[in-house]
């Protein structure tokens, strides 16, 4: 007789089962949240740190033990390091540099990523792959040779060394961001625009265009970004003018704990901007190329 | 106009093709000439010579090697659980998204310096130890007499600064992984622990090799991390081959630097494929 009632039975031990199995998810959910969290605080604590010990006055930087809580805030450290000799002329190569590499990745990758996304014609794969192999090519195999033909151009040691250098670095980049963007517009659109009279450039520039601008944008933030945090090529290829980490990393050793770690903030805060401004084309930057 | 149209793609192609040539493809002939060149442009193995035989030598390769075989692990491994929660659909998954990937704006000087914040004599870490009782003076870990410390406070500026870039490629990978395959995993009772060995991570197979590969080859390159925390202490190829360039005036020898560097990372591209072979590769 203990059988008489094999469903109902049943049903108890499937709830039993689901509500231990809520448990053991609720208690999941909480693992993963503290993990997240855990996480999180590892990315975040070393940003915080560096950014209270660069504005606070030298003496509370010399100071020893630190405190993790500020308590003045001051500049001295950040004026000091903006007037040291040599950093507001490499800050302004910096953005040259990356400005220019910006404008010539652009104008020279983007036609071929257009080409990759909307043609289908002989060679397209093999382009492609010679692209994808160059993606992640030693810096420091190019720096050298280039530094030496750049002196027989009589450009070395000159902010164009740098920027046609930092260019080849991004182009492979630039080429299969903007092919993904474009393949991301809609071709039915573009052909409706010819269909309706428009040349292929004005369908290009009035249809695609518009659609593919944001994305465009994200990329050339990318590219800047790029630019300004690289250091090999730009310490190899200058002497006087420096950008900003070639300059940092030369006076490096011979310069005081406050310059350095002022320098470090000022290096990090316009990365961390922009890359909060392109944080929705984080995933699609990265992600996309990698297949 | 069809005859227009068949030379567009290539024309567009054109600039990018002509600038890789003359910015890629040429200064990579050009760095295998000057290594296996003397002063006066004649064939000759001396610079690998001087390079091999070079005091500097052994270490910046050893430290180079066990930097890599040390970093990789832990950032794939803290990469794979960052893309994991950031897939696992937790509130705000944007913000997390957000926050594991703002190393990758990070410049290796800004990481260098900021983990040097963390372990110089003065730092973060002996206020933290000191504070809880653990060193009565500040220990000195960044000094050539501690390799181990070294090491290990690169090792970490490292995981910190570049397992953004794997966790993004993850994160893509992630979301291409059809959901009914983990639904069907979970009908059949899989653990979550199951689910991730047995269903995840193969079909993450391609998008791990590709981390894998860029990875390694920027890793086979980090110079201004090492020189900011450890500065003379401690040496890789790259620094050696700027030392060369910069300080010994021998375009020679840092060629011959250079060239090694691009062996090793064609060298280790191919171990990647090898070892962790797509499904195409697989069956090819």
């Amino acid at each position: 007789m203990r059988n008489a009632n094999p469903a109902r039975e049943t049903g108890d031990d499937f709830r039993s089962l689901r509500q231990a199995r809520g448990r053991r998810h609720t208690l999941g959910r909480a693992g993963l949240y503290l993990l997240a969290t855990v996480m999180a605080l590892w990315v975040l604590a070393p940003i915080y740190l560096i950014t209270i010990t660069a504005f606070s006055p030298r003496d509370v930087v010399r100071e020893y033990p630190k405190q993790v809580i500020p308590r003045e805030f001051s500049v001295e450290s950040m004026d000091f390091f903006v007037n040291s000799t040599g950093v507001l002329g490499s800050l302004w190569n910096s953005v040259l540099v990356a400005l220019i590499t910006l404008v010539l990745s652009t104008i020279i990758g983007a036609p071929a990523g257009y080409a990759l996304a909307r043609f289908a014609f002989k060679g397209r794969d093999p382009y492609r792959l010679v692209i994808l192999s160059t993606r992640a090519f030693p810096i420091v195999i190019l720096s050298i040779p280039l530094a030496v033909t750049f002196l027989t151009w009589g450009i070395y040691d000159s902010i164009y060394a740098v920027a046609l250098m930092h260019t080849a670095l991004a182009m492979p980049f630039t080429v299969l961001i903007t092919s993904s963007i474009f393949v991301s517009v809609p071709h039915d659109l573009e052909e409706a625009a010819l269909t309706l009279g428009c040349t292929p450039l004005q369908a290009f520039l009035r249809v695609v265009m518009p659609l593919a601008l944001p994305g465009l944008a994200a990329a050339s933030i990318f590219t800047f970004v790029l630019s300004w945090n690289e250091v090999f090529a730009a310490v190899i290829l200058t002497l006087q003018e420096r950008t900003l980490p070639a300059h940092v990393l030369g006076v490096l050793t011979s310069s005081p704990p406050h310059f350095r770690f002022a320098a470090a903030w000022f290096m990090l805060a316009p990365s961390l901007i922009f890359i909060f401004l392109i944080r929705r084309y984080l995933l699609g930057l990265w992600g996309r190329i990698s297949r | 106009m069809a005859n227009r149209a068949k030379w567009t793609p290539y024309l567009l192609l054109l600039p990018s093709a002509v600038y890789l040539a003359v910015f890629f493809a040429a200064p990579m002939a050009q760095a295998f000439g000057l290594a296996f060149q003397d002063t006066d442009n004649n064939w000759s193995l001396d610079s690998w010579r001087i390079m091999f035989s070079d005091a500097s030598f052994n270490e910046a390769l050893r430290t180079t090697l066990v930097l890599i075989v040390v970093i990789i692990p832990i950032q794939f491994v803290l990469a794979m659980s960052m893309a994991l929660v950031v897939n696992a659909k937790l509130k705000f998954s944007g913000l997390w998204l957000y926050i594991y990937a703002i190393p990758l704006g990070i410049s290796e000087l800004a990481a260098g310096i900021i983990w040097y914040a963390v372990f110089t004599q003065q730092g973060w870490l002996n206020s933290f130890l000191q504070g809880l009782g653990v060193v009565e003076r500040p220990f000195i870990f960044l000094s050539y007499e501690n390799q181990g410390w070294l090491i290990f406070a690169i090792v970490l500026a490292e995981a910190w600064r570049a397992t953004s870039i794997v966790m993004v490629i993850l994160v893509a990978g992630l979301q291409g992984i059809p959901r009914d395959y983990l639904e069907a995993a979970d009908v059949f009772g899989a653990s979550s622990w199951q689910k991730v060995t047995r269903v995840i991570l193969p079909l993450l197979r391609p998008s791990l090799q590709v981390a894998l590969i860029l990875r390694i080859i920027l890793a086979f390159q980090a110079f201004a991390v090492i020189i900011a925390i450890a500065g003379q202490a401690l040496t890789v190829l790259p620094a050696e081959a700027y030392r060369w360039y910069q300080d010994y005036r021998d375009p020679h020898v840092a060629a011959a630097y250079a060239s090694l560097i691009l062996f090793l990372s064609i060298a280790s591209t191919i171990l990647v494929l090898w070892l962790v072979p797509t499904r195409e590769e697989q069956l090819g």
